[in-house]
């Protein structure tokens, strides 16, 4: 579904993606996991489109993507869903509005139903359409959010951080949510996250990044298990189970 | 344990506000040793409202009562401003959670670490910023000398957090709150961060109130859990048995988290309870 061959992205004389390669099949969940400033919502944000300008090849459901311009197709492949629900959603424009632009936007019609739809999908009451954001909590948001990238009907959807900004038993509501839709609609998803737990729920395979490569590409059951070959890997695994006292030594 | 260093009976905060509306904190009661004790909870749940009550930290109008507080013997309700200012950084230290936003951007690193011995000890400026130095080394900072003439926007996050801790710990408290300490920070910094905090309060028998709410967090590194829920502690439990937790919202925590050595197909989903939130 997505092929990503030798990405580079600079921003200035930072040299923040440095050569990545990952191949996405269909249905798959891919998990990107790394620290703050490895590069993973930036290899995100070229596969997007939000990031314009890299060096190397993206290709999308078999189309060849270019850095600074996409057709609409292209664009309506592929759908985000951000970290924090109160920054994404516009503060003044109802949950109705929100989930219209993206249709206006492809010149797509038949709006009330696909409205309807999207928020039956995401378990939302249909008459959230008229509500604004602040009326919403912060779970009920993040719904929104998911919806309004479904209502194009992608085929992937790129998650960065969707559950970081949620609390433990709100983010297991939409941990949920998202393994129901992508079983019921066969969707393909990229997951980026710093929590390894939330990225081994989801994915099949997870790759680790540092310092703007890949150091290691294992399946879901290398990561649970342990059995893995890079220490940067195993130290960030460790480091998601909770405090080691051991660690006392390394310093 | 004779005497706790801590001891909060019935503590209630209410922030006063045109409606009535329930109390922030309603009737929390606990006991703190020289140990490590974590509050859990949501956000909103009131465990940081509880931390600031203890420093006295509110805005004036803000409603605190309590049966008792007192801390090292001294009753922190009643106490006159004056000696909470002696108390507040000197006998208990706060941490936070982002040292980006809570250190003081245009003093230096240095400056910021002795003012605290020069006000709480009346140190000359020479002996704190020994003191100041000792203090960076004890928190793993290699080039001291050099650290103590940056600003903190120079300053990475980790290292910001060990200032902030060393900050407050150069007047030796007797009693640490730390706030999300390691929230802000990345899991290899977070490591070294609380070996840090995990060494200097052995070491100096001191108390810690550790506020979090990463569970896998706080059942590691602390010896006893609060729970909160809405604004009241729904149980206490040793950490080593936070998996035998019998209350009803415990279990649905830890039951929603998502685990990398016993994975699990789907999460379950926190029903809650009214009943929780009256104190059942």
């Amino acid at each position: 579904m997505i092929e990503v061959k030798d990405l580079h992205v600079s921003f200035g004389a930072n040299h923040v993606v440095r050569g990545v390669d990952m191949t996405v099949a269909a249905g798959e969940c891919f998990g990107l996991v790394g620290e703050s400033g490895c590069g993973k919502s930036t290899v995100l944000g070229a596969i997007a489109g939000r990031v314009k300008r890299w060096q190397g090849s993206i290709t999308a459901a078999g189309s060849a993507l270019r850095p600074e311009r996409r057709t609409l197709a292209q664009l309506r492949l592929q759908q985000m869903v951000f970290q924090d629900p109160f920054g994404s959603l516009h503060p003044r424009h109802t949950i109705g509005r929100a989930l219209s632009e993206p249709l206006e936007i492809h010149g797509i019609g038949d709006r009330e139903a696909r409205i309807e739809q999207a928020l039956d999908r995401v378990g939302l009451p249909r008459r959230f359409r008229f509500r604004y954001p602040h009326q919403l909590s912060g779970g009920q948001r993040q719904r929104v959010a998911i919806a309004r990238a479904l209502i194009l009907e992608p085929k992937v959807l790129l998650l960065d951080e969707p559950t970081s900004a949620l609390d433990v038993s709100i983010q297991a509501e939409i941990l949920n949510l998202l393994k129901d839709l992508r079983q019921q609609q066969g969707l393909t998803y990229v997951l980026v996250s710093h929590d390894m737990a939330v990225v081994a729920h989801l994915s099949d395979r997870i790759a680790v990044m540092q310092n703007g490569t890949f150091v290691e590409v294992a399946p879901r059951a290398a990561m649970i298990s342990g059995d893995l070959s890079h220490p940067y890997t195993r130290m960030l695994r460790e480091g998601s189970l909770g405090y080691r006292p051991t660690e006392k030594e390394a310093l | 344990m004779a005497e706790p260093l801590l001891s909060v009976r019935n503590l209630t905060v209410e922030f006063p506000s045109l409606h009535r509306i329930r109390p922030a904190v309603s009737g929390v009661s606990f006991d703190l040793g020289r140990e490590k004790v974590g509050i859990i909870g949501e956000s909103g749940s009131g465990k940081s409202t509880c931390g600031r009550a203890i420093m006295r930290l509110h805005p004036g109008r803000t409603r605190i009562t309590a049966d008792r507080m007192a801390f090292m013997g001294q009753d922190l309700l009643t106490l006159p401003e004056r000696q909470m200012r002696a108390i507040r950084g000197h006998r208990i230290a706060m941490i936070l959670q982002d040292p980006k936003y809570s250190l003081n951007p245009v003093m230096t690193v240095g400056e910021q670490i002795a003012e605290t011995v020069i006000l709480h000890e009346r140190l000359p400026r020479r002996a704190a910023r020994l003191r100041a130095m000792e203090m960076l080394e004890k928190v793993h900072i290699r080039d001291p000398e050099r650290v103590m003439r940056l600003y903190p926007h120079e300053v990475s996050g980790g290292m910001g957090q060990r200032v902030m801790i060393s900050m407050m710990l150069i007047a030796k408290p007797a009693l640490i709150i730390a706030d999300e300490p390691t929230s802000a920070l990345d899991v290899s910094v977070r490591q070294q961060v609380l070996a840090i905090l995990d060494e200097l309060v052995t070491d100096s028998d001191m108390g810690l109130l550790f506020i979090s709410h990463d569970l896998n967090l706080v059942r590691s590194f602390c010896d006893r859990v609060l729970i909160m829920y809405a604004g009241r502690v729904v149980e206490e439990i040793a950490a080593a048995d936070l998996d035998r937790a019998q209350h009803p919202y415990t279990r649905g925590l830890l039951e929603a988290l998502p685990s990398l050595t016993e994975p699990k197909d789907r999460l379950a989903v926190l029903r809650r309870d009214p009943a929780w939130e009256v104190g059942a």
